[in-house]
């Protein structure tokens, strides 16, 4: 009874010894771990910045004015680096895509929340899931054998229909043959960018309070009232943030365009034209750049992209957190 | 005067019932319409999923053989034969190291964010950040690559394997956030009451009670960075024999797809086909892989 083992001294946790070392150690990795991700924008800048600057001062303001993009020779004249007819293209397919995208992915992230009998809803999602692991080159293949020239009848159709009104038929012009165009490319961006938004403006309207829901329904609001009045108010500004996502997300997507929108250097109000994104053009001209310094050209629209693309995601996680923050405060 | 006249008239010239028909004819048409286009909404979304996979399965299929799976590329893509073995290699050798590297350094930044860094100014901005970093397009990812790595080297699978690395990383480390958050306080608070250091609590407790939603967020991450394509095709080169190496050019299933669609020839386009349903899957299978582990060994949210 009385025998008492010796026992080694306890060893009190301080912030000395090996343990502290690993502890130390442990934390300093997954630190670094962590500032990777800065380090990494900051080296895409800095590394795309330097590569792109012989052809930046060679282009000077004339990159982001002129409509013209000439990477050889002609006539003794140099060459000649105008990215405005990319950032044309980049943004008519960016908007054909939110147009189409958003009001259906808004539906089926009502449909879900909302509407979906609970056996439908599993479905649903898996679908969207598949839709979102599709890869985008099998959507550009697709796009470029099947849904191109099926599409040119239907362009073939509206051009004869509404071509000869003023506006709206400057919009509606010849379509290419091959069908391969904006607006081809742009439904075909639509389709990859519906995923994201619904799912994010999904958990946003997941947020939306029980309690609102039941008070618009017992005021006697229909479904669609309660929608309007319950639902989109409250969830404004994740609905916001979800389609800034999107519209990221259309602007850098890069295979399926390059192969159904056509190539052209163009800035032209007809939809159903052929054209170039910063993205597509990249990856199209990246193997034969034309004469120096060509390469370092398509970097700088690179650079652009990456500029262009960084703000709106930036500005989308912000109002996202925000509209985040907001709702958290709002149901606890 | 005459509006609040009206509105206090009003139940009593239309008896009010709770049931759909007393509602006012626009109320109701608005409601129907709104419930339709929901529905609409939906079918429009299956219906190109359904399309690409019809097609991807009717044309791919009867390209699948033994030989399409391991025979090199031919040289003439307008020439019917050969096959995508080395792309297949390619697309393992790249997407496998890509794992490699980012999957440990996901969740080792996910380690940073959830259990050290929490709420703090430097936490803040890389969480911020990495999402940003989610939405570079991988054409810029593929344009650093290539100004980093392939001007100083060569156009290479290791060159690949960065850039599907770097594309990666923030998709694992955001997903590994979340399931680290998901695991309890309690079983932190228990192991270092214990006695453990922080780090051995970290990697005996916390990290096997999330291990099912890390693994099951980063297969989501390796099944996205098999498909792409641009930042291939800028840092990879081509080559139509199988090359396990690292160094030297190298090919994917993407960029094959890629090179065959723009082909005008229809042995081009059965291969392109043929590549398309190859890929698709070996992208679901792990996307596949990735559910039944979530699904196995969700840990329970609280």
């Amino acid at each position: 009874m009385t025998q008492i083992t010796d026992r080694p001294p306890a060893q009190p946790l301080t912030a000395r010894g090996r343990g502290a070392a690993s502890d130390r150690a442990f934390s300093a990795v997954s630190l670094a771990a962590g500032a990777l991700v800065l380090a990494i924008l900051v080296l895409i800048l800095v590394t795309t910045l330097r590569e792109a600057w012989p052809a930046l001062k060679y282009a000077g303001l004339g990159f982001v004015t002129s409509p013209s993009w000439v990477p050889l020779e002609v006539d003794g004249a140099g060459p000649v680096y105008g990215a405005l007819s990319f950032v044309y293209g980049t943004t008519v397919v960016s908007i054909i895509a939110l147009i189409f995208a958003v009001p259906i992915s808004i539906g089926i992230a009502l449909f879900l929340t909302e509407l979906a009998p609970t056996r439908l809803r599993s479905t649903v999602v898996t679908v969207i899931d598949l839709l979102a692991s599709i890869p985008s080159v099998v959507f550009g293949l697709w796009g470029i054998i099947v849904v191109g020239p099926a599409l040119v009848k239907v362009y073939n159709g509206l051009h004869g229909a509404l071509g000869d009104i003023p506006v709206l038929g400057s919009l509606f012009g010849e379509p290419v043959s091959s069908g391969r165009g904006f607006m081809t490319a742009g439904m075909i961006v639509a389709i990859m960018i519906i995923p994201i938004i619904t799912s994010i403006t999904r958990e946003v309207f997941a947020t939306v309070p029980d309690a609102d829901k039941q008070a618009a329904y017992a005021l006697g609001a229909t479904q669609w009232e309660m929608i309007r009045g319950a639902v989109f108010p409250h969830s404004f500004g994740g609905m916001v943030g979800a389609v800034m996502l999107g519209l990221g997300r259309a602007m850098g997507e890069t295979i399926a365009v390059a192969l159904t929108i056509g190539a052209a250097t163009q800035i032209t109000p007809n939809l159903f034209a052929a054209g170039n994104t910063l993205a597509s053009v990249i990856a199209l001209n990246f193997g034969d750049p034309g004469v120096p310094p060509g390469r370092s050209a398509l970097i700088a629209l690179g650079v652009l992209l990456f500029a262009i693309t960084v703000v709106i995601n930036y500005a989308a996680a912000v109002v996202v957190r925000r509209a985040d923050v907001r709702m958290k405060g709002a149901s606890a | 005067m005459t509006t609040t006249v009206q509105a206090a008239q009003q139940p009593l010239s239309a008896p009010s019932g709770l049931g759909r028909g007393s509602l006012a004819t626009r109320r109701r048409l608005a409601n129907t319409l709104v419930r339709t286009g929901i529905w609409l909404s939906v079918i429009i979304a299956v219906v190109p999923v359904a399309l690409v996979m019809y097609y991807v399965i009717a044309k791919g299929a009867k390209m699948i053989s033994w030989d399409f799976l391991t025979k090199p590329i031919p040289r003439q893509l307008a020439n019917p034969g050969g096959g995508i073995g080395p792309a297949i290699a390619g697309t393992l050798l790249m997407t496998g190291l890509a794992s490699l590297l980012a999957i440990p350094l996901g969740v080792l930044g996910a380690i940073y964010l959830n259990e050290y860094g929490k709420q703090n100014a430097l936490a803040r901005s890389v969480r911020l950040m990495s999402n940003v970093m989610t939405g570079v397009p991988s054409i810029v990812m593929g344009l650093f690559i290539y100004t980093a790595v392939v001007l100083t080297t060569e156009q290479s699978g290791l060159a690949g394997a960065l850039a599907l690395a770097c594309l990666m990383l923030p998709v694992v480390i955001r997903s590994s956030e979340e399931m680290l958050r998901l695991v309890p306080d309690e079983l932190r608070q228990a192991s270092l009451a214990l006695g453990a250091r922080k780090w051995r609590t970290i990697v005996t407790v916390v990290l096997p009670a999330a291990v099912s939603g890390i693994a099951s967020g980063a297969l989501l991450g390796v099944a996205r960075a098999a498909g792409e394509t641009a930042p291939i095709v800028l840092v990879v080169g081509l080559t139509q024999r199988v090359n396990w190496h690292l160094s030297g050019s190298n090919t994917a299933l993407p960029v094959q797809i890629y090179r065959n669609a723009t082909e005008p020839f229809e042995a081009a386009t059965d291969r392109a086909w043929g590549a398309a349903l190859t890929l698709v899957v070996i992208v679901l299978l792990a996307t596949l892989i990735s559910r039944l582990i979530a699904n196995r060994f969700a840990i329970k949210e609280r």
